[in-house]
C-alpha cells in the first residue's frame, strides 16, 4: 500500500492532487470522483459581484492557452449559501481562493470565511494577472505581499496559502515575505501574462488586451521558481503551471512542491486529476517509494562534473 | 406553463461523460460540409434535441487545435448508440476531424448543455435555421414529429447548392420553405411577411431559430409581438463546455436586468425574450 498522502499548511491531504482556482467547479462531479482529491480549490470568489473582462476572454497557443477572464463572480453572500454547501458532501477539504481590490478588503472576506463550516482553508489570489491595469497585483511586490497577508493573518486562524505570480520580478522575496508575514504555505504559481497579437485585425486576441498564459508551455518556468520557492522557505510549496500527466507533477515534486494544483488540462480532459493520482501511486510502486512524501524535494541539484576543457 | 424536456423524456438530463467514440463514417455532404457518425455507447448517445458536445479534434499537419471543439448534436439514437455530427470544414478543428477515417476514435465531451423545451400540446411550429444552425435544429424536427406536432421548416441558405438536410426535414413530414441569398429571398424583409402567414394560418405555437443573428431579431420580434414561444440556439467559443472557464459567457435581459450568462450551461438553447 502505497502513501500518497501528504502535509500541505496545515493540513493532511490524502494526496498531492488539487484543482488550481479556476479550473473547477461543481459541474466537473459528474466526471471526477471528488472524494479522490486531495483538495478542492474553489474558483476566486470576491465580497462584492464582478461582471468579469470583455470577449474574447481566451486564446489557444500552440502548447497552452491564454485567458483573461477578469474573475466574473456571483458575491462572497450567494457562495457561502449556495455553493460551500454542496462541497461539504465531499472529504476533500474545501479551499475557498479569494481576492479584493485592497489589503482590507482580503482581511475581511478571510475574516468573514473563517465563520463558514465546511471551508478548510483560504488561498489568497494576490496574483491575478488580469484584475488590475498592466498585470499589477499584490504579488508583484514583497511589501504589499507582506501588508495582504499580515492583515489576513490576523483575522483568520483558517490554513493560509498563498498564490504567488511569476511576474515578479524577484518571486523568492516575495514568497519570504508570505511566509514572515504568516502563510501556511504558497501556491507557484499564477498565469504568466503575455499578449497574443491578431495580425489580420491588428488587435489584442484577447478582450482585456494582456492574459496570463498556462498549459505546458510555461511548465519548466513554473518547475524552477518551484525548485528556488522551495529552497528559500520552510513552508510547503504547492507547484502549478502545465500540470497535465503524474510525469509533470513529480517533476514539480521532485523540486520541492508538497503538492500540485492541476488547471488548464481539466479543461481539456476533465478526468485528468483522478488520472493523475493513480499514475502517481504506479510511480512510486514501480520506483519501490512507500510514501510519496519522501519524494518531496528529492531532486539531486548537485552540480555537474565541469566541462574540464576550453574551446 | 408546464414545459416539460424535449421529446416527452421528462427525466432528468444525463450526465455528461468522455466518450472514445468510434468513427463510423465521415462523408461529405455538399462541398463544405461532412457528417461523421461514431459509434458512442452509453451517456453520448442519450444526447437530447439543442444539446452539444465537446470535441477534442485530432491535429492535421500544422493545425493544431489546443481547445476541444463545441459541436451541436445532429443525431443521437440511444437503439443503436450512435452519435452523429454535421460540420463545415472551416478552421483548425475542422480540419483535423475532416481527417478522421472508419474505425479510429475521437474523444467526445457530453451531452452538455440544456437543450429545447418542447410541450406536448403544441399543434404547429416553426423552425427557421440557417448554416450549420440545420444541424442544431435536425433532432428538434425529430422531436416534434414524435409528439405530433406539424411543423414548417424555414431553410435558410447562399444558394440551392449549400442548402443541407431539405430530405431530412422533409421526410419527417415538415412543410419545407427553402429560402435564398442568391434570390433575395432569405432577407428578414421578406422572411417576415412569409412567417406572419404561416403563423396566421396554422395558429403556431412556438419558433425555433439557430445560426443567425439576423433571424433570431426577426423571431424575437414575431414571438414578443405575437405572445409565442420562442427559442434560440447560441454559439459561442468554449473551452472547457462545463461551465468552469467562464469563456463562453454572453449578455442576455431578464427582467429589465443585464444578466451574463455561459452559454456551455445556461444554455447552448435560450429563450428568445432574454436574448439581446
Amino acid at each position: 500500500m502505497i502513501n500518497l498522502s501528504v502535509q500541505v499548511g496545515g493540513l493532511r491531504l490524502k494526496n498531492p492532487v488539487m484543482p488550481a482556482s479556476g479550473t473547477f467547479a461543481e459541474e466537473l462531479a459528474h466526471l471526477l470522483d471528488f472524494n479522490q482529491l486531495g483538495a478542492l480549490v474553489t474558483k476566486t470568489i470576491t465580497t462584492e459581484k464582478r461582471s468579469g473582462n470583455p470577449m474574447p476572454r481566451v486564446c489557444e497557443l500552440n502548447d497552452g492557452m491564454m485567458n483573461a477572464i477578469g474573475i466574473p463572480s456571483k458575491g462572497a453572500q450567494l457562495f457561502i449559501d449556495k455553493v460551500v454547501p454542496f462541497y461539504r458532501d465531499y472529504d476533500a477539504p474545501l479551499i475557498v481562493s479569494i481576492s479584493a481590490p485592497t489589503a482590507q478588503g482580503f482581511a475581511d472576506l478571510a475574516a468573514r470565511l473563517s465563520d463558514v463550516p465546511g471551508v478548510a482553508g483560504i488561498e489568497a489570489n494576490i496574483s491575478c494577472p488580469n484584475l488590475e491595469a498592466h498585470g499589477q497585483s499584490f504579488g508583484m511586490q514583497a511589501e504589499s505581499t507582506r501588508d495582504v497577508v499580515e492583515l489576513m493573518r490576523q483575522v483568520t486562524s483558517l490554513p493560509l496559502w498563498v498564490k504567488l505570480t511569476p511576474n515578479a520580478g524577484e518571486v523568492v522575496p516575495v514568497a519570504l515575505a508570505a511566509q514572515e508575514a504568516g502563510a501556511d504555505a504558497v501556491v507557484v504559481g499564477n498565469t504568466l501574462l503575455g499578449l497574443s497579437v491578431d495580425i489580420e485585425r491588428g488587435r489584442a486576441r484577447l478582450g482585456n488586451f494582456m492574459g496570463g498564459i498556462s498549459g505546458a508551455a510555461i511548465r519548466p518556468l513554473m518547475v524552477r521558481l518551484t525548485y528556488q520557492c522551495a529552497q528559500a522557505l520552510e513552508i510547503p510549496v504547492i507547484g502549478c503551471g502545465g500540470i497535465a500527466t503524474a510525469d509533470d507533477a513529480l517533476e514539480f515534486i521532485y523540486a520541492g512542491a508538497s503538492a500540485v494544483q492541476v488547471g488548464t488540462a481539466t479543461f481539456l480532459h476533465p478526468k485528468t486529476m483522478n488520472t493523475m493520482v493513480s499514475e502517481l501511486e504506479a510511480y512510486c510502486r514501480r520506483k519501490g517509494v512507500a510514501s510519496i512524501s519522501t519524494l518531496i524535494g528529492a531532486l539531486d541539484d548537485l552540480p555537474a562534473e565541469p566541462f574540464g576543457a576550453l574551446p | 406553463m408546464n414545459v416539460i424536456s424535449g421529446c416527452c423524456q421528462a427525466s432528468a438530463l444525463t450526465p455528461p461523460d468522455d466518450t472514445l467514440a468510434v468513427v463510423i463514417s465521415n462523408q461529405w455532404v455538399n462541398d463544405e460540409y461532412k457528417r461523421l457518425v461514431l459509434q458512442a455507447d452509453g451517456a453520448a448517445s442519450q444526447s437530447l434535441p439543442g444539446q452539444f458536445f465537446n470535441l477534442l479534434c485530432p491535429s492535421e499537419g500544422e493545425h493544431k487545435p489546443y481547445f476541444r471543439r463545441p459541436m451541436s448534436t445532429y443525431k443521437a439514437d440511444p437503439a443503436t448508440g450512435q452519435v452523429e455530427f454535421l460540420y463545415k470544414v472551416t478552421g483548425k478543428g475542422t480540419y483535423g476531424l475532416e481527417t478522421l477515417g472508419q474505425a479510429q476514435t475521437v474523444e467526445i465531451l457530453g451531452p452538455l448543455g440544456k437543450g429545447f423545451d418542447l410541450q406536448p400540446g403544441w399543434q404547429h411550429m416553426i423552425i427557421v435555421a440557417r448554416g450549420v444552425g440545420l444541424a442544431t435544429l435536425a433532432p428538434l424536427a425529430e422531436a416534434a414529429h414524435r409528439l405530433g406536432i406539424r411543423l414548417t421548416a424555414v431553410l435558410s441558405a447562399r444558394s440551392e447548392k449549400s442548402l443541407l438536410s431539405r430530405e431530412r426535414f422533409a421526410s419527417l413530414g415538415a412543410d419545407v420553405r427553402v429560402v435564398l441569398d442568391e434570390d433575395g429571398s432569405s432577407s428578414p424583409e421578406r422572411l417576415e411577411p412569409l412567417l406572419r402567414q404561416i403563423i396566421a394560418r396554422e395558429g403556431t405555437d412556438a419558433l425555433f431559430t439557430c445560426g443567425s443573428r439576423r433571424l433570431t431579431q426577426l423571431l424575437k420580434k414575431l414571438s414578443a409581438e405575437l405572445g409565442l414561444v420562442g427559442q434560440v440556439a447560441l454559439e459561442q467559443q468554449m473551452v472547457c463546455g462545463l461551465g468552469m472557464c467562464q469563456c463562453c459567457v454572453e449578455v442576455f435581459e431578464v427582467d429589465g436586468l443585464r444578466v451574463g450568462k455561459r452559454v456551455c450551461l445556461e444554455g447552448p438553447v435560450f429563450d428568445l425574450a432574454e436574448v439581446v
